[in-house]
C-alpha cells in the first residue's frame, strides 16, 4: 500500500510536470506567434505578401529589398541617427545632473537642502504622462517669448528625457548612502577640492548605478513614441519608432514593408537582450524597486 | 575584543587648502550643481502641473490671449458626459488585466523557481516583448487582428470560420482584446521580478514544508505568497498605474475609435484634436493626476507598514 502510494506520487509529479511544460510551451507560443508572420512577411515581395498564406515562408530569405526601402523611403535610417543622438546627449546630461544633485544633497548639509531634497522626492510622485499638456504650450510660450525655438527641436526630446527626469536622481541618491563618507574626508586631507572629490572619487565609484541608469533611460529613449510624436512632428526630426509609424500612411498598401520596418526595429534589441541578458534584468528591476 | 584605534594621518599643511577655501569651494560647487536641475524640475515639473490645474478652470483654445474663467464646468461636463465616462470605465478593462497578468507571472514564476529544465530560456522568451519598441507591438497586433491577417488565418485553419469578424471594430471585445496586448508586453517583466525575490526565500521554509507533506499548490498559496507579499502588492500597484495611464499601443492600433478611448488618448485628442480645448483636456488630465497620485500614496503608505 505504501509502495503504491510513492507510485502515484510519481506518476503525479511526473502528470504535473506535463503539464507545467505544455503551459509554458503554449505560453512561449503566443509570444512568438504573432512575430512569425511579420518575421517571413519582410522577406516577401508585394505580390506574394498578397497572394500567399501568412504561415507561408518567403520564397527567399535573402531578399532584403523590403528593408533597404524601409532604411531610405521609410527614413529609418534617419530615425538611428536621430534616436542615437537624443540617446547619447540625454543619457550623458541625466547622468551628470542626476549625480551631481545626488552628491550635493547627500553630502553637503546647506541650508534649503531638506526643501530641495522634498521637491525632487515629491516629484517622483508627479504622473509626467499627464503633464505634456501643460509642457507643451509652455515650451511654445517660451518659444514666442523668448525666442528660444524648443517645439519641433530635438532639444525637447533631450529636456524631457535628461531634465525631467527624477528616477536617476534618487538611484544615485540611494547608492551614494552606501559609500563611506570617509573617503571623501580622507581626500579632503590629502589636498582634494570638493570638485576633485566629486570626478575623481564619486563619479567612479557611481559606476554600477551609472549602468543601471544607462540600461533603463536606453531602453525607455529607444522606446519611446509619445514624446518624439507631439514634441517633434517635424519629418527630419522622425525617430525609430515615429519614422516607423509614419509608414501607415505611404506604405498602407505595402505591408512587406512594414514588416520589415518592424524587424528593423525589433532586431537590435534582440542583439542586446541576447548579449546582456544579466544586466538588463538586474538595471530593470533596480530601477523598478527604487520607486 | 581590544579595539585598535585607527592610525591617524598627520594632515599635511602645505597640501591641504585652508578651512575658507574649502568652505568657499563648496558653497560655489553647491549653487553650481544644484543650478541646472533645480531649474529644469521647478520649470518642467512643476511649473507645468500648476498650469495644467489652472487651465482646467479656463476655457481656452491654447492660442487666443485670452481665457474664459468657466469655474468648475469643465469637471462637470467630464463626469456627465457618456462618452467621457466611457472612456475613464475603459480603464477597468485594463485593471482587469493587471490582475490576470500578475496572477499568471506569480505561477509561471513559482513554477520557473523549481527544478525545470530550460528556465532561462522561458524566461528570456516571456521578458523579451516588455522591451520591445511600442509602435512595433502595436503594428504587429494590427496585423494580428486584421480581417486577413494572424488571428483570422488561424481559425480558418482549425475551420473555425464562424468565429472570425472585425475584431477591432467590435464594442467590448476590442477593449478586451487591447488589454490582452497588455498582458503579452508586460507580464515578462513581473515573471523575471518575481522569480528573483522567489530565489530569496529561505530554501529550509520550503523542507519544512514537504516534510509536512504539502503539495506545490499549498507551497505556492502557503508559503510563497505570504512571504513576497508586499512585492505582488507593489507590483500590482504599479501595473494599476501603467493600466489607467495606457497610451501607445490602443492609440497606434484603434487612435481610440470604436469606444477603445483612454484617459491619455482622451486627453490628447481633446487638447490638440480639431477644436482644441486646453481646458477640458487639462481637466481630463488632472483626474488621472489625482487618480496616480491617490495610487502611489497608497503604495506609499503601503511600505510605511511594512517597515
Amino acid at each position: 500500500m505504501f509502495a503504491d502510494q510513492t507510485t502515484m506520487d510519481v506518476l503525479k509529479t511526473r502528470g504535473a510536470n506535463v503539464l507545467k511544460y505544455a503551459t509554458l510551451i503554449s505560453m512561449t507560443l503566443l509570444v512568438i506567434i504573432p512575430m512569425v508572420p511579420i518575421f517571413f512577411g519582410s522577406f516577401k515581395t508585394n505580390n506574394e505578401f498578397y497572394s500567399t498564406s501568412v504561415w507561408a515562408p518567403p520564397r527567399s530569405f535573402f531578399n532584403f529589398e523590403n528593408y533597404r526601402i524601409a532604411f531610405t523611403d521609410g527614413n529609418m535610417l534617419l530615425g538611428f541617427m536621430n534616436t542615437f543622438l537624443i540617446m547619447v546627449i540625454a543619457i550623458t546630461v541625466s547622468v551628470f545632473i542626476g549625480a551631481m544633485t545626488a552628491y550635493v544633497l547627500e553630502r553637503f548639509k546647506f541650508t534649503g537642502r531638506k526643501l530641495i531634497t522634498m521637491l525632487f522626492l515629491f516629484a517622483t510622485l508627479i504622473p509626467v504622462i499627464t503633464l505634456n499638456i501643460a509642457i507643451f504650450s509652455l515650451m511654445t510660450w517660451i518659444g514666442r517669448n523668448f525666442g528660444i525655438q524648443i517645439i519641433n527641436t530635438r532639444l525637447a526630446a533631450i529636456i524631457l528625457f535628461a531634465g525631467t527626469d527624477i528616477i536617476t536622481v534618487y538611484i544615485f541618491m540611494q547608492f551614494l548612502k552606501h559609500i563611506p563618507v570617509a573617503l571623501d574626508e580622507s581626500a579632503v586631507i590629502d589636498g582634494a577640492g570638493y570638485f576633485k572629490i566629486f570626478f575623481a572619487i564619486i563619479l567612479p565609484l557611481l559606476k554600477p548605478a551609472i549602468t543601471t541608469v544607462i540600461i533603463l533611460k536606453f531602453v525607455a529613449i529607444y522606446n519611446d513614441f509619445y514624446i518624439p510624436m507631439l514634441y517633434m512632428p517635424a519629418d527630419h526630426l522622425a525617430v525609430i519608432s515615429t519614422a516607423l509609424e509614419n509608414f501607415r500612411g505611404p506604405f498602407g498598401s505595402r505591408w512587406e514593408v512594414i514588416c520589415a520596418g518592424q524587424m528593423i526595429t525589433i532586431f537590435p534589441i534582440l542583439v542586446i537582450f541576447i548579449a546582456l541578458q544579466k544586466y538588463i534584468y538586474r538595471g530593470l528591476l533596480v530601477g523598478s524597486v527604487k520607486e | 575584543m581590544q579595539t585598535h584605534p585607527e592610525p591617524v594621518k598627520a594632515p599635511d599643511l602645505t597640501k591641504t587648502k585652508t578651512l575658507s577655501t574649502m568652505k568657499h569651494e563648496r558653497n560655489v560647487l553647491i549653487v553650481t550643481f544644484l543650478f541646472v536641475p533645480v531649474f529644469l524640475l521647478i520649470v518642467f515639473t512643476y511649473l507645468p502641473a500648476l498650469n495644467m490645474l489652472r487651465y482646467s478652470f479656463f476655457r481656452w483654445d491654447g492660442n487666443a490671449p485670452f481665457m474664459d474663467y468657466v469655474g468648475f464646468d469643465n469637471y462637470v461636463t467630464l463626469f456627465n458626459q457618456p462618452r467621457y465616462t466611457g472612456v475613464m470605465l475603459n480603464s477597468l478593462y485594463y485593471i482587469g488585466a493587471s490582475f490576470v497578468q500578475l496572477f499568471l507571472a506569480l505561477v509561471l514564476a513559482f513554477w520557473l523557481s523549481f527544478r525545470l529544465k530550460g528556465t532561462n530560456f522561458f524566461k528570456g522568451v516571456f521578458f523579451f516583448p516588455y522591451l520591445l519598441n511600442g509602435v512595433a507591438v502595436a503594428l504587429m497586433f494590427l496585423f494580428f487582428f486584421e480581417p486577413n491577417g494572424t488571428l483570422n488565418s488561424i481559425l480558418r485553419f482549425v475551420g473555425a470560420d464562424s468565429a472570425i469578424r472585425l475584431w477591432l471594430t467590435e464594442p467590448v471585445i476590442n477593449n478586451m482584446l487591447l488589454a490582452t496586448i497588455s498582458i503579452w508586453r508586460y507580464i515578462g517583466f513581473n515573471i523575471v521580478l518575481f522569480i528573483a525575490v522567489i530565489s530569496a526565500i529561505s530554501p529550509e521554509l520550503y523542507e519544512a514544508a514537504e516534510i509536512d507533506g504539502a503539495n506545490r499548490t499549498q507551497i505556492l498559496w502557503k508559503i510563497v505568497v505570504p512571504n513576497i507579499r508586499m512585492i505582488i502588492l507593489l507590483n500590482l500597484i504599479l501595473a494599476i498605474k501603467g493600466a489607467i495611464s495606457v497610451f501607445e499601443v490602443p492609440f497606434l492600433i484603434t487612435r481610440g475609435d470604436w469606444g477603445t478611448s483612454t484617459f491619455v488618448i482622451e486627453a490628447l485628442r481633446i487638447t490638440f484634436g480639431g477644436n482644441p480645448r486646453y481646458g477640458l483636456g487639462s481637466a481630463f488630465a488632472i483626474v488621472l493626476f489625482v487618480l496616480i497620485i491617490l495610487i502611489t500614496l497608497m503604495q506609499k503608505a503601503l511600505l510605511k507598514e511594512e517597515r
